[in-house]
């Protein structure tokens, strides 16, 4: 399971950041797909991205005058959501698959959480609600509203989106001040801590991962539950790298359906469901 | 200190029946997000996150 996750990860990776021009000569994708959101975390400034990232996009629209209700983007964040869930988060998100490889790295005693996760967890949701949301609304520089949690928070934009650009564009590298290096902090940071902690920016502080966390409940792709086969060995609890119990699985908005308990489980109890969800749901079966 | 040390842990848990969620939930939802969608098409938002995504975003690199 981890392996066909990786390869996964790193398929929808390479994919949706396939413009090697780009990567080549400084330079970023301007084709019509990018009329079009990728489900996770995707810098559009990434030089090899060839399509929108969806948190960008929904501040382009709340930037704009006036208040506009950001339709097209809800409705990416619906339509990925009901699918996958935070599916998107452990299978398809680009940072989070930085993050997954950092956590391998064989220094430093293993963590699943920070400390005070149980208020830490609601990182998320501030970030979502200051930063994308009341930021993006209120927030000027001179006479246009900014992108705040682009603009002071997102690791991908600079992993993904100024190192490549600035590595190869020297007029851009001319600019380099302040801000860059507030956000190259947060970056090193980040990636810092996820050697010792798992996937410490998804955990706190991702406003997809908040939204996307909502749709866990319901969403197709559910890891089913199947009580009767249960032994309750505590494997798959043990297994889980956010350390949720076995009745959390799945539809704890906390959860990634990284998979790590559907491969550890001894007796099958847990599996994806997902195109037979009109047969099973999560947790048990159709009565 | 306490996090400086792994956090591994053993041991039997107690398991308790998940409430049942609701089947087509996602079909709702998937309808929902593509007349979402199709609002957002009519209102010509598409063309926004293009026009966004298409120019180097200074303040995602750092710079603006």
């Amino acid at each position: 399971m981890n392996r066909i996750r990786l390869a996964v990860q790193l398929v929808f990776t390479i994919v949706s950041n396939g413009y090697l021009y780009g990567f080549m000569n400084g330079k970023i994708y301007q084709g019509n797909l990018k009329y079009v959101c990728v489900p996770g975390l995707n810098c559009y400034s990434c030089p090899g991205a060839v399509m929108s990232c969806p948190i960008g996009a929904l501040q382009a629209l709340l930037n704009q005058r006036g208040f506009t209700v950001p339709f097209g983007v809800l409705g990416f964040f619906f339509v990925f959501g009901s699918l996958l869930g935070r599916v998107v988060c452990g299978w398809l998100c680009p940072f989070g698959l930085v993050q997954d490889l950092l956590h391998k790295i064989p220094v430093f005693r293993k963590r699943k959480r920070l400390p005070f996760h149980g208020i830490l967890k609601y990182g998320k949701y501030v970030t979502l609600v200051l930063l994308v949301g009341v930021g993006s609304l209120f927030l000027f520089g001179g006479f246009a509203k900014i992108p705040a949690f682009c603009k002071y928070l997102c690791p991908s934009g600079t992993l993904l989106g100024a190192l490549p650009l600035l590595g190869r564009n020297e007029l851009l590298r001319s600019q380099i001040g302040g801000l860059f290096y507030w956000k190259l902090g947060v970056l090193l940071f980040l990636l810092i801590l996820s050697v010792k902690v798992y996937r410490p920016f998804c955990q706190y502080l991702c406003p997809l991962g908040a939204i996307y966390g909502w749709f866990n409940r319901f969403s197709l792709v559910q890891i089913w539950w199947e009580k009767e086969k249960c032994i309750s060995c505590g494997v798959c609890e043990r297994a889980c790298p956010v350390e949720l119990d076995v009745q959390e699985i799945s539809v704890s908005p906390e959860c990634i359906r990284c998979g790590k308990c559907v491969g550890a489980c001894p007796t099958k109890c847990l599996q994806f469901s997902g195109f037979k969800a009109g047969s099973v749901v999560s947790g048990e079966k159709e009565t | 200190m306490g996090f400086w040390k792994s956090d591994e842990r053993g041991g039997r848990m107690t398991v308790r029946r998940n409430g049942k969620s609701r089947q087509y939930g996602w079909l709702s939802g998937v309808l929902l997000g593509v007349i979402f969608l199709g609002i957002g098409a009519a209102q010509g938002q598409f063309g926004v996150i293009c026009r966004k995504a298409v120019m180097i975003c200074l303040e995602c690199i750092g710079i603006g």
